[in-house]
This record gives structure tokens, C-alpha cells and sequence, in this order.
């Protein structure tokens, strides 16, 4: 009879290293967890104690007015909010269509493999490039492609709103433009992971009931991806509002706000990155309240984009 | 052991060692000084005394030259300057952060109380503020008062406006917008020049006023940041003017305009127009004086000196004697430098007076 060997043991109990090494890396991933919290809090905090003297002073009227003088003491941020505002919409119109068009291009087959890598790589490239750079291209290649554009919609559709003004240089459009292209990369490889992560058997099942391509596409990928494009779309504008040196090189930093896209504007994180450096103590205070009126309008926007999101996908949680 | 333990151990290793670098780093840079200070057997040429400063970005090519030039010849002193704005360097200046400030816009009598009135200011080095614009056909643009306070008023929006044209007999004038361009920074050359536009005229003293940034009224203003940005705009900008240091349109070839001055003269922005600007001006006690309108005929309107801010007393010897030293060599031989960077070398009149200033330091 031989000698049986002993059965390679499966399980074990844990080790007092593999114990302990478990604690200190929960404790570890706790403490972080909560630093993010407390951080956060932290900055609404520290805005808030020196936004506090601007704030009882000027109260709402701090929304409303549009006057920015130091030296008499007014403050109000209407156009900044505004303008922060339009040109994200624009922004958004724009990056959205753009980055879900890009989106199903480098998700359902209309590429080969190897071309889907690598455009997926170039759009993704994009997101690398410095904020300063975006606003030199702005300001030295941009803006002169659009003035003969602007000029001849100015001539012949000056009535419309939109295009009531001459478009001098910086203004609404090349922001908007520039924005766009900065969205572009985070719409695009969001809502890509989105459409990526629709399980094939549904394009199947459609393809086999007798439907066409578009019909898969529309009918089926983009419902179903709908709530990870809706969060794409939600981060893309998150960035549109917080982006900060390419609008103060390109929105024009007027202290104005109108509707057309020609006119120069200015917008929140403009303002904040233009005047901190040099601003006097009373001054810190206002630009602190509008750091805050900044924090605030993209919190709700997250939150509201997070609600609807939720209502939106509620139907479609079988599917996944 | 198990995989996975290795891994982090490996992290933990590599965490600790990198902790472990960063503080043999921190250490030894603060361990450089000491053994150098307290060592008597060393020669005393060993002591390196560090200065730091900030203020003023205007100035700032100037200065940075200055410190350069003096540090290969003073290897023990060695001067960090770092061109954060001239509000930022009173700050830093008054809170104890740097050992000199610098300021285009000098200090307010509010600010020197803020630093307990330790302070004097140091005329350095002066410059001028241009107005460049971008019409390409038209040369040596000439600007009247009204003219001008006009464009920054938004009163003027045409070039071939009456007012502008006056003063251009025989230029053809397009009928095309002015785009003014301003500094949409707080910036000590706003103050420069918005303090000129207010001795100049009676509705800017009521309107806009006096300060680093002021409220724009003209309806198609564009702002652009630092002087650079600045004279991007107006050299993409069919139609623009705008305000820069002359140094920025020097290096880049803008037109720029003359500007009428108090006697009723038009004169080009030269270097020598600005010195005779300067050279009218009557320095005061605290050699806190503004050219804001300069009388004679060959004066350009708009210059200005630049401060360097320093203490009446500092508390440590050695380091009230290099700074001194490096001003005074700053107001001599460095004054030299000033014209190839296409500063205003201060004439004998003044730096005489500001040298004596530096000697008062202790």
C-alpha cells in the first residue's frame, strides 16, 4: 500500500499578519474616505466665514447687480452667473451632440478595432492638453476663423438676437467653442463606457426580432445607456462651469451679460482667477461670496442631475 | 506568504522610504545653514545671506536681470524675486513673509500704517504706459485728450470719429469699431494709467476713477490678463487699443500712439519723452511722487516710477548691510542696464536722493 500525500490544503485561517495587514488597510481606507468629506466641508466653511461680510452687506442684491468696483465698493454678480450659465449651455449643446455622436461611432462597429483605439486614444489626448494652450489657440487661431463667420451673420441676420453684435475678438462664441472642445473628451469616454457596458444579447435579440442598425442603435443602445450618457453629460457641464483660464482669455472679461453670442461676457471662475491676485481685503470677501454662488450653482446642478438620472434609469434596472 | 501580503508590504516599504527621504531632504537643507553659520574656524565668506522679495510684475524683467548680475558678482548674497503682483508684495511685504517688497502703485498711507509706518520707499527704476492699437494702414496715430479719455469712456466708438481725425489730418480713418482693451487683472499699470485719465478728465474722476481695477464703461470693452495678454488682444483685434507697458509693445513691434500732453503737444512714446515727464516732477520727502499729468513740451503724459519697498529697521545686521548694498549697486551700476530692457534709467537728481534714503536703513 502506498503512502498516501497529504491533501494540499484549500483553505486556511487567516494569519496574524493577514489579520492586522486587513485592519490597517481598513483604517486606512476609512481615514481617506472621511478626509474627502471633511475637506469639502472645509471649503464650504472656509468660503463661507469670508464670503460672511459680503454677504450681509450686499444680500441678494449681490445676485442682481452688475456693477464690479473696488474702489466705490459695489459688487454684484448677474452677468458673471449668466455668462457662466450660457456659455455651459452652449457648451453642453454642443459637446453633448459631438460626444455621444463620437461615442456610438467608437462603440458600435462602425470603426475597425484598430482605428476605434485608436480615435478613442486622439479624443482622449485632447483632455491633456493645458487650459492656457486651449486659450492661446482661442485667441490666435480661433477667434480669427470666426470673425469673417460672426461678420457675415452680424450683415445679414443682425435682427436675431443671438447675432446682434460684432464680434470684436474674445466674446460668448469662442468661449463656447473652446469649451466645447474641453468637454468634448469626458462626454465622449463616459458615455463610450456606457454604450460598451450594454449587454449584446439586447442588440441581439433586437437584430434577430428583424431590426435595423439605427433602430438597434436608437431604439435600444441609447435608452438603455441613457442614464451613464446623462451622467456624462452632468460631469461634462461640472467642468464647464469650473473651467477657469481659458474663459478669462477668451469670454472677454466684460462686465456685462447679452445674449449675443458675438458680445464679449465673463464668467465666475473669470472673475475669481482675475481679480484674487490683487484684490484688497473688503474685496476677498466678494470674491469669496462668489466662489460660494459658484460652489453652489454646481452642487445643485450635480444634485439635480443625479435625481434625474435616478428617475430615469429606475425602468431599466432589469436590464442590467 | 500569502501574495497579496507582499504586495503590501512592498507598498508599506515604499511609503516609509519615501517618508523616510523627504525628511533627510528637509534636513539637510536646514543643516546646510547651520553648520555654516556657526562654524568660526570657516572663513566668514561661507555665510550666504538670502534675501527674499516680491511685488510688481512690471519691473520685474529688470529686476530679476539686476539680481542675476549681482549674484555672479556677490556669490554670498543671493536674492529670490518673485513677480506676484504689486498688492500681493505689500501684503507679503507688510506681513513679514519677504525681506522687500515692490509696487507700481507705491503704498497708500493706510498700507504704511498697516506696517506701522517701518518702511521706506525706493524709487527704482522707471517706465511709461503706451497705447497700442491695431489698424494696420494707419502710422504714429495721434491722440488728443478727448480723444482718448473718449475710447476708455465709450463716448468715441469709430475710428473716423471727429475727435480722432482732427488731430490726423490727411489719415484716411476706417469706419470700423474700437474695441478698448483693458487689464482685466488688478494691476499697478491700471492704476497708472487710470490715474492719468483722472487728472486728464473731470467725467473719468467722477465716473470710472482711480484704482488697480476700475468698473470699464465703454460698452464693447474687452479684458485681457497681465500685460501680455494684453498685447495679444490688441495684436489679433482688427480695431483695438489698448494700455501696455511700453517694454510689451517695444518687444513686439506694435504701433503705438502719440498722445497729447498738458501743453497741448502730441509726443511720441519714447523713452526720452518719458525721462523728460519724469524729469519735471519734484521728488517729496517720502519719494512718493506721481507724474499723473507732467508739464512741458516734450513730456509724454503717461510714467511712472516703480518702488522697491523696504524696511526703516531691520532687526538683523547682516542682512540690513546686503540689501543695502545691492540697492545701492542697483541705483549705480545697474542703472546702466535699464535702457537695453527698455526701462527709464532715474536721472542723477534722484537716484542721489533715493541713495541717501538707503543709507537711513538700519
Amino acid at each position: 500500500m502506498t503512502e498516501q500525500k497529504p491533501h494540499p490544503q484549500v483553505a486556511q485561517p487567516p494569519t496574524g499578519w493577514q489579520t492586522r495587514s486587513d485592519v490597517v488597510f481598513r483604517v486606512v481606507a476609512h481615514v481617506f474616505g472621511a478626509a474627502v468629506v471633511l475637506l469639502l466641508a472645509a471649503i464650504v466653511l472656509e468660503v463661507m466665514r469670508h464670503a460672511g461680510g459680503a454677504m450681509l452687506k450686499h444680500g441678494l442684491g449681490f445676485f442682481s447687480g452688475s456693477v464690479w468696483d473696488a474702489n466705490r465698493g459695489q459688487f454684484g454678480i448677474f452677468p458673471e452667473i449668466a455668462g457662466t450659465l450660457y456659455t455651459s449651455f452652449w457648451a453642453l449643446l454642443l459637446g453633448g451632440f459631438l460626444g455621444v455622436t463620437l461615442a456610438l461611432i467608437l462603440s458600435q462597429g462602425f470603426l475597425s478595432r484598430r482605428g476605434e483605439l485608436v480615435m478613442k486614444n486622439i479624443v482622449e489626448l485632447l483632455a491633456a492638453i493645458p487650459s492656457v494652450v486651449y486659450g492661446l489657440w482661442g485667441i490666435f487661431v480661433l477667434v480669427p476663423l470666426l470673425r469673417p463667420v460672426a461678420g457675415w451673420l452680424n450683415d445679414h441676420w443682425g435682427a436675431f438676437p443671438l447675432f446682434s453684435t460684432r464680434l470684436s475678438g474674445p466674446g460668448v462664441l469662442p468661449a463656447s467653442a473652446v469649451l466645447t472642445i474641453m468637454i468634448l473628451p469626458t462626454i465622449t469616454a463616459v458615455s463610450r463606457e456606457a454604450l460598451a457596458a450594454v449587454p449584446p444579447r439586447l442588440a441581439a435579440a433586437a437584430y434577430g426580432l428583424g431590426a435595423t442598425r439605427w433602430e438597434v442603435i436608437f431604439r435600444v443602445m441609447l435608452p438603455t445607456a441613457s442614464g451613464g450618457i446623462f451622467g456624462a453629460l452632468v460631469l461634462g457641464l461640472g467642468r464647464a462651469f469650473g473651467e477657469t483660464m481659458a474663459l478669462a482669455m477668451l469670454a472677454g472679461n466684460a462686465q456685462t451679460f447679452s445674449w449675443s453670442l458675438f458680445s464679449p461676457g465673463n464668467t465666475l471662475a473669470a472673475l475669481l482667477a482675475n481679480h484674487f491676485p490683487e484684490a484688497g481685503e473688503y474685496e476677498v470677501n466678494a470674491l469669496m461670496y462668489a466662489a460660494g454662488a459658484l460652489l453652489v450653482i454646481t452642487l445643485t446642478v450635480n444634485i439635480l442631475g443625479s435625481l434625474i438620472m435616478m428617475k430615469a434609469t429606475a425602468g431599466l434596472k432589469g436590464l442590467r | 506568504m500569502h501574495r497579496s501580503d507582499k504586495n503590501l508590504l512592498r507598498t508599506l516599504l515604499a511609503l516609509l522610504g519615501a517618508a523616510l527621504f523627504l525628511l533627510g531632504c528637509n534636513k539637510g537643507s536646514s543643516g546646510q545653514a547651520a553648520p555654516a553659520a556657526s562654524s568660526a574656524a570657516t572663513p566668514a565668506a561661507d555665510t550666504t545671506i538670502t534675501l527674499q522679495g516680491s511685488g510688481a510684475s512690471f519691473p520685474a524683467p529688470l529686476y530679476s536681470r539686476w539680481f542675476r548680475e549681482y549674484g555672479t558678482k556677490h556669490p554670498t548674497v543671493r536674492v529670490n524675486y518673485q513677480a506676484t503682483g504689486s498688492g500681493a508684495g505689500i501684503k507679503a511685504f507688510t506681513a513679514g513673509q519677504t525681506d522687500f517688497g515692490a509696487s507700481d502703485a507705491a503704498m497708500t498711507d493706510d498700507e504704511i500704517k498697516a506696517a506701522q509706518g517701518n518702511v521706506v520707499l525706493l524709487p527704482m527704476t522707471a517706465g511709461h504706459i503706451v497705447l497700442a492699437y491695431n489698424l494696420p494702414d494707419v502710422k504714429d496715430l495721434k491722440l488728443s485728450r478727448e480723444a482718448y479719455v473718449g475710447i476708455f469712456l465709450g463716448d468715441v466708438t469709430k475710428w473716423n470719429d471727429p475727435k480722432i481725425a482732427k488731430a490726423n489730418p490727411g489719415v484716411k480713418l476706417p469706419a470700423t469699431d474700437i474695441t478698448p482693451i483693458n487689464r482685466s487683472d488688478g494691476s499697478g499699470t491700471t492704476f497708472v494709467f487710470t490715474q492719468h485719465l483722472s487728472a486728464v478728465s473731470e467725467k473719468w474722476k467722477a465716473g470710472p476713477g482711480t484704482g488697480k481695477s476700475v468698473s470699464w464703461p465703454a460698452k464693447a470693452a474687452v479684458g485681457g490678463a497681465k500685460n501680455d495678454g494684453v498685447a495679444a488682444l490688441i495684436q489679433r483685434t482688427p480695431g483695438a487699443i489698448g494700455y501696455i507697458e511700453f517694454v510689451y509693445a517695444a518687444t513686439s513691434n506694435q504701433p503705438v500712439a502719440w498722445l497729447e500732453n498738458k501743453a497741448g503737444k502730441f509726443v511720441a512714446p519714447t523713452p526720452e519723452a518719458a525721462a523728460a515727464a519724469l524729469a519735471h516732477v519734484e521728488l517729496p520727502e517720502d519719494l512718493r511722487a506721481w507724474v499723473t499729468d507732467p508739464t512741458g513740451d516734450d513730456a509724454y503724459p503717461i510714467a511712472t516710477y516703480t518702488w522697491v519697498l523696504a524696511k526703516k529697521k531691520y532687526g538683523d545686521k547682516s542682512k540690513s548691510e546686503a540689501l543695502k548694498t545691492l540697492l545701492k549697486w542697483c541705483l549705480g551700476d545697474g542703472q546702466k542696464l535699464s535702457t537695453e530692457l527698455h526701462f527709464l534709467p532715474l536721472p542723477e537728481s534722484v537716484t542721489s536722493r533715493v541713495l541717501k534714503a538707503v543709507d537711513g536703513i538700519e
